[in-house]
Order: structure tokens, then C-alpha cells, then sequence
């Protein structure tokens, strides 16, 4: 399914094609699997390798690999009798946020999450996955049912940010952003929201302010894109590496930092080269982290979330 | 070293005094007295220009007798990221605090408005851009819960271009957190006055600044989420003029008010005054 590789994560694509192809030839010939076991191995151990040694912006281009799982595909592989709900009931539908209800490991549930596109045409659909003020309003709705239903909420994050616009600054991108984040704030229910890709700035905190917050070993999460930062430092974009240095946005640091609570490992290669392994662990994350959650109540809940956010910051007292 | 002494020993006070004495103003570029714009807040008497004015001065403008009594003071930045861009992120703080003359983003505490106690946050605009990185936040968040612990409404000044870089996801995280805060205060059921000042961008007026439950917008300030070269680079199209500004968002229905700053205290006590148990 690679059909997007970058230079750097060549040989190891060519390593898992060569598993693929082998897979293949083995159903029709037994004898084939002890080399077949063996290449698996091989593969495991370069990507490993490899991606042991990637840089910062080299793991940002990553979190936004054309091939890796969106919400969507997340919600397809864990998520049963999954229902989308659409509309913010003010304005507009807004497609580069997805919402409903679905069963998640026999529980009904409210998800939330940025979507992207596949491909210009579903990218145009989806706004890149940059919403508006409506994906925000429709997510509050969300929200709102779920503390009127007693519904756990499940967030996905993949977003570059939310959309810069006249649109939606004349139809107020801060507030929602905003009442999005109070609206988590309160919800007497368990919020899990989990960083699969991207977490760009405000419009990914949006969908952020939860229980547990986990973050995908590719995935990234920062106050301003490498290439923003760059623009604004030193007026040249193009110094987006250094940038991603300095930022301290992979999810090792990330966790380093407090701003996330686990990492959930993605398969060799990447989340974009497996979607089904990919979804396994983090449905697997996603289950163990509302368990630990089982025991609260609303109130406790909602204490829990203010304590984690609370003690977050770097500060000096004197 | 030795510098030839040809400087009449006056000279330097007499560029203060002459820097001093007038000053042009930006709108009609008319000279006014420099003692008239000090005294009218910085607001053009002619034009009513609004000029930049330090967090000493809205002290002044919106405290009883210009008295705060200043709260969490020593709150002190660090360098959780080992931030440079060239120069380390602590040797800028010290630059900024040395050139400001505060020690960070904002200045919080007690202080009375038309006789009635309140909680006050003021940002430090010239501190950084009033950026908020975790000091900011969490002198923001103590705000709000002070201010319930001691039942006083709160009344927050924000002037900022948003989350503070140099502290990376630290800072986007203080807008969770000072909302989070602000959620709680609301549910004691004080009012909480967002005042948006000239510029209030990015992070800061996506987090508190449009919760206010009632939002009064400074003349013709700059208030967006997005940065307006951000969103003419996005949509390559020119932005309509008064785009983003005061006039525009109570157009849009995002501010219940747009004052003058001479206006604004009063109008906030007569806000107080109905909320105020
Ligand atoms: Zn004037």
C-alpha cells in the first residue's frame, strides 16, 4: 500500500514489500515460512534501526504521511455500530471534523475527531483537515451529549491547525476554540483523546483537553508547526528542521514533558504501513486507560482532568 | 577610554525635556502636550488615537487610586525546552525584562474598581509580545482561583500575540489549563469581565478571552485568532479593510462592547454592579 515513500524510510519499505511478496508465495508453499519468519525478523530489526535514529522533522513528516490511518480508518477497525452525526446546528457542516456515537469495547461512546483526506478531491472535502469555527461548535454539541448521556468521549488528533480564514474569523475560530476547550473542561465523563498524527497548535488542543491524553510513537504535538516557527525566528521557513529541534515535539518528548501520559508504539515502518496493527494498539491503549478511569465519577473526573492539566508548566517561585 | 568632552553638560536633559514636552500623535499627527496625552491615558484629546499603554498606566486607568496589591510577583520563567534561536531563551527574557521593566507577561491581584474588591490581570504587552508561556498561564489560572476562594469577580486585561514559542507544548498547554481554571470560577457563579486590548491574537484569544461573560473590546484593537499576514499568505487574497479589528468583531457578534479606554472603567463597574451579588 506504500505508495508514497519517503527517501528516508526506503529501505525499509523495500524490506516490507519483500515481506508482502513472500507472504504471498508461502500460502502456496508451506516450506517457504522458516524464510519467512526469518525476513519478518530481518525487517522488524532495520526498522527499528532506522527509525531509533530519525530526526524530529523527519518524525513531523511522519505524523503526516499521505498513507498514514486518519479517524476514520481508526473508527472502522474498533468502533462498531458507529453512527456520524453532522452539523453544529448554527451554520454549517463542517467535514474535517468527525463526530457520532459508536460501541467501543461494548460501551456506547461519543468520538470526535480531525479527518483528512485521501487524495486533492477528499482533501478539498475534508479542508486538509484544518477545521472551521462549525467543526468546533459541532464537537461542543458532542461533548454536551456525551455529559448529558454519561457517555465516555474518545478524541483523534491529526490536524495542521485549526483553518486561518476570513471565514472563520468573522464567525469567531477563537471562541470556539475556545468553548471547545471549556466544554472538555467540564464534561463529567472519561475523555480519552489521542494524538494519531499531527497536533497543530489550538486547533488540535481543541480535541486535547482529556483524561489521558496518548500519543502515537509518530505522532506530534506542538504550539506552532516547524515551518511557522522557523518564518517567525528567523523569516525563513525553510529552516523547519532546526525548528523541530527546538520545539520539542516528538512524543518522547512529549511524555518527557508531561503534556502526554503513554505512547502507544506503532508497527515497523509506521502506523501508514499497517492500518489493522496500527488500530490493534491503539485500541488496546485506549481500553487500558478507561479502565483506569472505571472507578471515578463525574466529579472525580472532572477533578482528575483539572489536576493533570494543572500541574502542567515550567516555572520558578521567589 | 577617553571621549573628547564636547557635550554641553545639559544636553542630555534637554533631549528629555524636548522629547518630553510634545509629542506627535500617530491618527491626526497633530503635536499635543506630552503631559495631555499622559494624563488621557495615551488617547489623542483631538482624534482619540489610542497609543500604547504600559501596565502601569491601565493600573492606573482601572484600579481605585492606580493601588494593586500584587499578587504572585515571583513567579519566574525557566527554560523547560533549552530553547535558542540563536540566543538563549533566558538571556532574551532578560533583555525583555530589562527593556519592559516587568518581570513577565502579566500582573495579577486585588485591587478596587469604583469601591468594589476585585481580582485584576493586566499582560504585559511590551514583555515579549505578552506572550503566554507557563508563568502567564498559571498567574492567570491562580487568578481564577483566588478569585473564588475570596468570592471577587475578576477583570482581565489581555493584550498578547498569542502562546509563547520559546516554551513549546508547555504553552499551548496553559490555555487548557487557565481555561480549565476559569471553568471552575464560573461555576461559583462570579462574573468574569475579558477585556481585548490592542493586539489579542493566537493562543490567548483562543483560550479565556471570548468567555467572558461579558467581552469588551478596546477601539479599533487587532483581535483575531489567526495573524493577518498568516491569512493573507493562506488565502492569497488582500484581507477587507477594518478586517479583525474592534468594530468588526461587534459587527460579528463576538463582543458585547467596543470603548474607548477612557470609557472602559466605567462601563465595567456598571457590568459589576448588575453581576455582583
Ligand atoms: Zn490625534
Amino acid at each position: 500500500m506504500a505508495t508514497l515513500v519517503l527517501p528516508f524510510e526506503k529501505p525499509v519499505v523495500e524490506l516490507l514489500e519483500r515481506v508482502q511478496e513472500l507472504e504471498a508465495a508461502a500460502l502456496g508453499e508451506p516450506t517457504l515460512a522458516p524464510e519467512l519468519a526469518a525476513l519478518r525478523v530481518e525487517t522488524e530489526k532495520v526498522a527499528r534501526e532506522l527509525f531509533a535514529t530519525l530526526s524530529p522533522i523527519q518524525k513531523v513528516q511522519l505524523s503526516r504521511h499521505a498513507n498514514r490511518p486518519y479517524t476514520l480508518d481508526y473508527i472502522g477497525r474498533f468502533v462498531d455500530q458507529w453512527i456520524e452525526l453532522k452539523g453544529d446546528r448554527r451554520f454549517a457542516e463542517d467535514e474535517s471534523i468527525v463526530a457520532g456515537l459508536g460501541r467501543f469495547d461494548g460501551r456506547s461512546v461519543v468520538i470526535v475527531g480531525h479527518q483528512k483526506g485521501r487524495g486533492t478531491k477528499d482533501n478539498v472535502k475534508r479542508n486538509f483537515g484544518m477545521p472551521n469555527p462549525e467543526g468546533y461548535r459541532k464537537a461542543i454539541r458532542l461533548f454536551e451529549m456525551a455529559d448529558r448521556f454519561g457517555l465516555p468521549i474518545l478524541t483523534f488528533i491529526d490536524t495542521p491547525g485549526a483553518y486561518p480564514g476570513i471565514g472563520a474569523e468573522e464567525r469567531g475560530q477563537s471562541e470556539a476554540i475556545g468553548a471547545s476547550i471549556a466544554a472538555m473542561a467540564r464534561a463529567r465523563v472519561p475523555i480519552i483523546a489521542s494524538v494519531i498524527g499531527e497536533g497543530g497548535s489550538g486547533g488540535a488542543l481543541a480535541l486535547g483537553v482529556a483524561n489521558r491524553v496518548l500519543v502515537l510513537e509518530l505522532g506530534c504535538y506542538s504550539v506552532i508547526s516547524p515551518e511557522g516557527c522557523a518564518a517567525i525566528l528567523w523569516k525563513d521557513g525553510t529552516r523547519a528542521e532546526e525548528a523541530a529541534e527546538q520545539l520539542k515535539l516528538t512524543s518522547a518528548d512529549l511524555l518527557r514533558l508531561g503534556v502526554v501520559d503513554a505512547i502507544v508504539d506503532e508497527p515497523p515502518g509506521g502506523a501508514h504501513q499497517d492500518h489493522d496493527a496500527a488500530a490493534a494498539k491503539l485500541c488496546a491503549a485506549i481500553r487500558l486507560a478507561l479502565a483506569e478511569l472505571a472507578p471515578l465519577d463525574g466529579a472525580a473526573l472532572v477533578d482528575d482532568r483539572y489536576r493533570r492539566f494543572r500541574r502542567i508548566g515550567s516555572f520558578v517561585e521567589g | 577610554m577617553a571621549w573628547p568632552d564636547k557635550t554641553p553638560p545639559d544636553a542630555n536633559e534637554k533631549r528629555t525635556l524636548g522629547k518630553g514636552v510634545f509629542r506627535k500623535c500617530d491618527g491626526c499627527g497633530v503635536t499635543i502636550p506630552a503631559d495631555d496625552m499622559v494624563r488621557n491615558f495615551e488617547v489623542c484629546p483631538r482624534c482619540e488615537q489610542h497609543h500604547k499603554l504600559g501596565s502601569e498606566g491601565w493600573q492606573l486607568l482601572l484600579c481605585d487610586d492606580g493601588i494593586l496589591d500584587e499578587w504572585d510577583e515571583g513567579l519566574a520563567p525557566t527554560d523547560p525546552l533549552g530553547f535558542s534561536d540563536g540566543r538563549p531563551y533566558l538571556e532574551r527574557i532578560q533583555t525583555s525584562q530589562k527593556k519592559s521593566g516587568v518581570r513577565e507577561g502579566i500582573q495579577v491581584g486585588r485591587a478596587h474598581l469604583e469601591g468594589r474588591p476585585f481580582a485584576y490581570g493586566c499582560f504585559n504587552f511590551g514583555f515579549m509580545g505578552g506572550s503566554m508561556g507557563s508563568v502567564v498561564g498559571e498567574k492567570i489560572t491562580r487568578l481564577f482561583e483566588r478569585g473564588a476562594a475570596e468570592r471577587l469577580p475578576v477583570v482581565l486585561l489581555q493584550a498578547s500575540g498569542g502562546a509563547r514559542m520559546q516554551e513549546g507544548i508547555l504553552s499551548l498547554m496553559q490555555m487548557a489549563k487557565s481555561v480549565a481554571a476559569l471553568e471552575r470560577f464560573r461555576a461559583t457563579r462570579l462574573p468574569f469581565v475579558s477585556c481585548l486590548l490592542h493586539p489579542t491574537t493566537g493562543g490567548v484569544a483562543a483560550s479565556f478571552a471570548f468567555l467572558g461573560d461579558v467581552n469588551v473590546a478596546e477601539s479599533k484593537a487587532l483581535i483575531g485568532f489567526a495573524g493577518p499576514r498568516v491569512i493573507e499568505s493562506t488565502i492569497r487574497q488582500k484581507l477587507p479593510r477594518g478586517f479583525q479589528r474592534a468594530e468588526f468583531l461587534l459587527e460579528h457578534g463576538m463582543v458585547d462592547m467596543v470603548c474607548s479606554r477612557l470609557e472602559m472603567k466605567s462601563r465595567i463597574a456598571v457590568v459589576l454592579g448588575h453581576l455582583c451579588a
